[in-house]
C-alpha cells in the first residue's frame, strides 16, 4: 500500500514530464541529433580525416562517446530546469506542491523525466554517429551505468539551478557559461596527455571529464582517468546533489514564501 | 470532529511584515465557512499554510485531527485547494490537468480517469476536455480549478475568492454546485470579496484583519447586530427637499431617490405611514448595500486612509513573495 501511495505519483509526474517533451520534439529531440550531426561531418569526416587517429583509433571514432555523452549531459540538465522553472513561472508546481507528495518523490520524478530526455537524446545522436563511427563495445554495463547515472547527476543539477532561478535568463547562464565550457574542456575532442603537465593537472579538476572518460572506457576500453575514480566521483555527486536539492526543497527555497 | 483547528498560527515574512498575529479559529466538520478580510487582512497567508504554499512561522494546524507538522501527507489527503489566482499549465489539455491531480494524490490511472471525467462533467467542462487550459475563458478555467480540487474528493475544500472576475451566470451555478457538495458532506472554507455570496452560501463566518481574528460567529448572529438598515427609495414623482421623517436620518440622492435609515425596533410600517401622510408614493425599494457588507465595514472601519495603507502592506507581501513562487 505504500510504496503504491509513493509510486503513484512518481509514475504521474514521469509520464507528465515524458508527455511534455515528446510532445516538443521538434524543440527537444531534432536540435541535438542535427548539432551533433554537423560534429560527426565537420569534426570526424572532415577535419578528423587530416588529424588522423587519436588513442590509437581513428579520430571520429575517439570523440564519438564524448559527443554522445554531451547531448546526453545537455538535455538531462535543460530538460529538468525547463521544465521546474516553467512549472515555478506557471505557479502549476503549486498541483505538486499542495498534494501529499513528499518531496524526495518530486525530486526522483523530475530527475527520472530528464533522464529520460537524456538517454532518448543519446540514443538518436548514437544512432546519427553509426553513419560516421564503426562502433564497438568494450564493456556495455560501463557504457550504460555511466550514460545513465551521469544523466542522474545532471538532472539534479538541472533542478537545483530551476529552484534558484527567478527569471528566464537564471535557467541560461549555467549551462552557458559554467556547463559547455566544462564539457568542450573535458576531454571530449582530444585525449588529455596531449596538454602540458600543468593542464593536464588542471582538466583533472574537471567532474566531465571522469564522465566522458568513463564512457569512451565502455566504447574504446581507453580512458585518461581511472575507472574506479570515475564512478567514486560520480556517485559522490549524485549523493551530495540528491541531499542539497532534499534539503532546498524540505526549506521551500524558491517554492515557498 | 472539526474539520479544521488552528491554534496561535504565526506568520512573519522575510521583510519583517507580521501577516498572522497567532490566530485561533475552528472550523466543524460539514461547515460551509467563510473567512472574510480586507485586502492584505491574513486571509491568503492563512490559506497558503493550509495548503503548505506559506512555511508559517510559529502555531499548530490540525486537519481532521491531522497534525499539519507530524502528519502533512494525511493533513494534505484531505484538502482540495481552489487558489486564487489561476495556476494551470497552459499547455495541458483539461483532461490530462485532472488525470494527473488524481494521480499526484496517490489514484490509481484508471481511477484517475473515471474521477476527471466525472469531475469534468459536473462542472460543464466536459466537452472541452481535450483543449489545452490556455484556449479557455476565465470562468473556465475557475470551473477547472474547482474541478481539479475535487479530484481526489478531499473531505475539506479551500476557495480563494473563487468566483472573483466570473459572470453572475455562472457565479450563480458555482453557488449551486457549491451548496450541493457541501450538503453531501464536504467542508467548505471560502473566502471572498462579495459580501453577498458569503452571506448566501456560509452558515458561519471569521472576520480577519489586520493579522488578528476580529469576529467568529454564524452568520445570522452577525446579522442579528446590525442596529441600522439603509434603503434606497424610488419616488413616484419628483421632490425638491427631503420628507420630514421623525426618528429617521434621510436625504434626497436625486429628484426621485430617497435614502432613509431605519434604526433597530423601528418599522417600515411607520417609515411608510409617515411617506404617505405627506404625499410621497415610494415605487420599489432596495438596501443601499448588501447587509454584511455594512457590518464588515464598520468592523474593519474601512475608511481611505486605512485602504491606501492596506494597498501598501499588500505591495509589500507581493515584493517579498513574488519572486519565491
Amino acid at each position: 500500500m505504500s510504496f503504491w501511495r509513493y509510486y503513484i505519483p512518481f509514475e504521474t509526474i514521469v509520464i507528465r514530464e515524458t508527455q511534455r517533451y515528446t510532445r516538443i520534439w521538434v524543440q527537444t529531440i531534432v536540435p541535438p541529433a542535427i548539432t551533433m550531426t554537423l560534429y560527426f561531418v565537420i569534426f570526424g569526416s572532415l577535419i578528423g580525416r587530416r588529424i588522423g587517429e587519436m588513442g590509437g583509433v581513428p579520430f571520429v571514432d575517439y570523440i564519438a562517446p564524448g559527443i554522445i555523452m554531451m547531448a546526453v549531459i545537455t538535455n538531462a540538465y535543460s530538460n529538468v530546469v525547463s521544465s521546474f522553472f516553467g512549472a515555478k513561472f506557471q505557479r502549476h508546481i503549486e498541483e505538486i506542491l499542495v498534494a501529499p507528495v513528499p518531496n524526495w518523490v518530486i525530486i526522483l520524478g523530475y530527475v527520472a523525466g530528464g533522464v529520460g530526455r537524456g538517454l532518448l537524446v543519446g540514443l538518436v545522436v548514437t544512432i546519427v554517429a553509426s553513419f560516421f563511427v564503426s562502433f564497438r563495445i568494450h564493456n556495455l554495463a560501463v557504457v550504460v551505468s555511466v550514460v545513465a547515472l551521469t544523466s542522474v547527476l545532471f538532472a539534479l543539477g538541472g533542478l537545483i539551478n530551476a529552484i534558484f532561478a527567478k527569471k528566464f535568463d537564471d535557467i541560461s547562464i549555467v549551462p552557458t557559461f559554467i556547463l559547455t565550457p566544462l564539457t568542450y574542456l573535458g576531454g571530449v575532442f582530444y585525449t588529455i596527455s596531449m596538454l602540458p603537465e600543468f593542464w593536464q593537472k588542471v582538466s583533472l579538476v574537471n567532474p566531465i571529464l571522469y564522465m566522458v572518460n568513463a564512457f569512451r572506457y565502455g566504447f574504446l576500453g581507453q580512458s585518461d582517468v581511472p575507472l574506479a575514480v570515475a564512478y567514486g566521483l560520480i556517485i559522490g555527486f549524485i549523493v551530495v546533489l540528491f541531499c542539497f536539492c532534499l534539503w532546498l526543497i524540505n526549506r521551500g527555497t524558491g517554492i515557498r514564501s | 470532529m472539526n474539520a479544521l483547528s488552528i491554534r496561535g498560527l504565526t506568520k512573519t515574512y522575510a521583510n519583517g511584515l507580521v501577516a498572522l498575529h497567532g490566530i485561533d479559529l475552528d472550523v466543524a466538520e460539514g461547515d460551509f465557512f467563510a473567512l472574510l478580510g480586507p485586502n492584505g487582512a491574513g486571509k491568503s497567508t492563512t490559506i497558503g499554510i493550509l495548503s503548505s504554499l506559506v512555511n508559517k512561522t510559529a502555531g499548530k494546524v490540525h486537519v481532521f485531527g491531522h497534525d499539519m507538522d507530524a502528519e502533512l501527507e494525511a493533513a494534505k489527503a484531505c484538502i482540495g485547494l481552489v487558489p486564487q489566482e489561476v495556476n494551470l499549465n497552459g499547455f495541458e489539455k483539461l483532461f490530462q490537468v485532472l488525470v494527473n491531480q488524481a494521480g499526484y494524490y496517490g489514484l490509481p490511472r484508471r481511477r484517475a480517469r473515471e474521477r476527471a471525467e466525472t469531475c469534468l462533467r459536473e462542472l460543464g467542462l466536459w466537452d472541452r476536455r481535450d483543449d489545452i487550459t490556455r484556449n479557455l475563458s476565465g470562468g473556465m478555467k475557475r470551473r477547472l480549478m474547482i474541478a481539479r480540487a475535487l479530484v481526489h474528493q478531499p473531505r475539506l475544500l479551500i476557495l480563494d475568492e473563487p468566483t472573483a472576475g466570473v459572470d453572475i451566470e455562472i457565479r450563480r451555478s458555482m453557488w449551486a454546485y457549491l451548496q450541493e457538495i457541501n450538503a453531501a458532506g464536504t467542508t467548505i472554507i471560502l473566502t471572498t470579496h462579495y459580501l453577498e455570496e458569503a452571506e448566501h452560501l456560509c452558515r458561519n463566518i471569521a472576520i480577519i484583519d489586520e493579522g488578528r481574528i476580529i469576529e467568529n460567529t454564524s452568520i445570522r448572529a452577525l446579522l442579528r447586530r446590525m442596529n441600522t438598515e439603509v434603503f434606497m427609495l424610488t419616488l413616484d414623482g419628483d421632490l425638491a427637499q427631503p420628507p420630514e421623517l421623525p426618528g429617521h436620518d434621510c436625504r434626497l440622492v436625486d429628484p426621485h431617490t430617497l435614502e432613509v435609515a431605519v434604526h433597530r425596533g423601528q418599522s417600515l410600517n411607520s417609515l411608510f405611514a409617515a411617506l404617505s401622510e405627506q404625499g410621497v408614493t415610494v415605487v420599489s425599494m432596495r438596501n443601499r448595500n448588501n447587509r454584511l457588507e455594512q457590518l464588515f465595514l464598520q468592523l474593519v472601519r474601512l475608511d481611505e486612509g486605512r485602504l491606501e495603507s492596506t494597498r501598501r502592506r499588500e505591495a509589500d507581501a507581493r515584493l517579498a513573495g513574488g519572486g519565491q513562487r
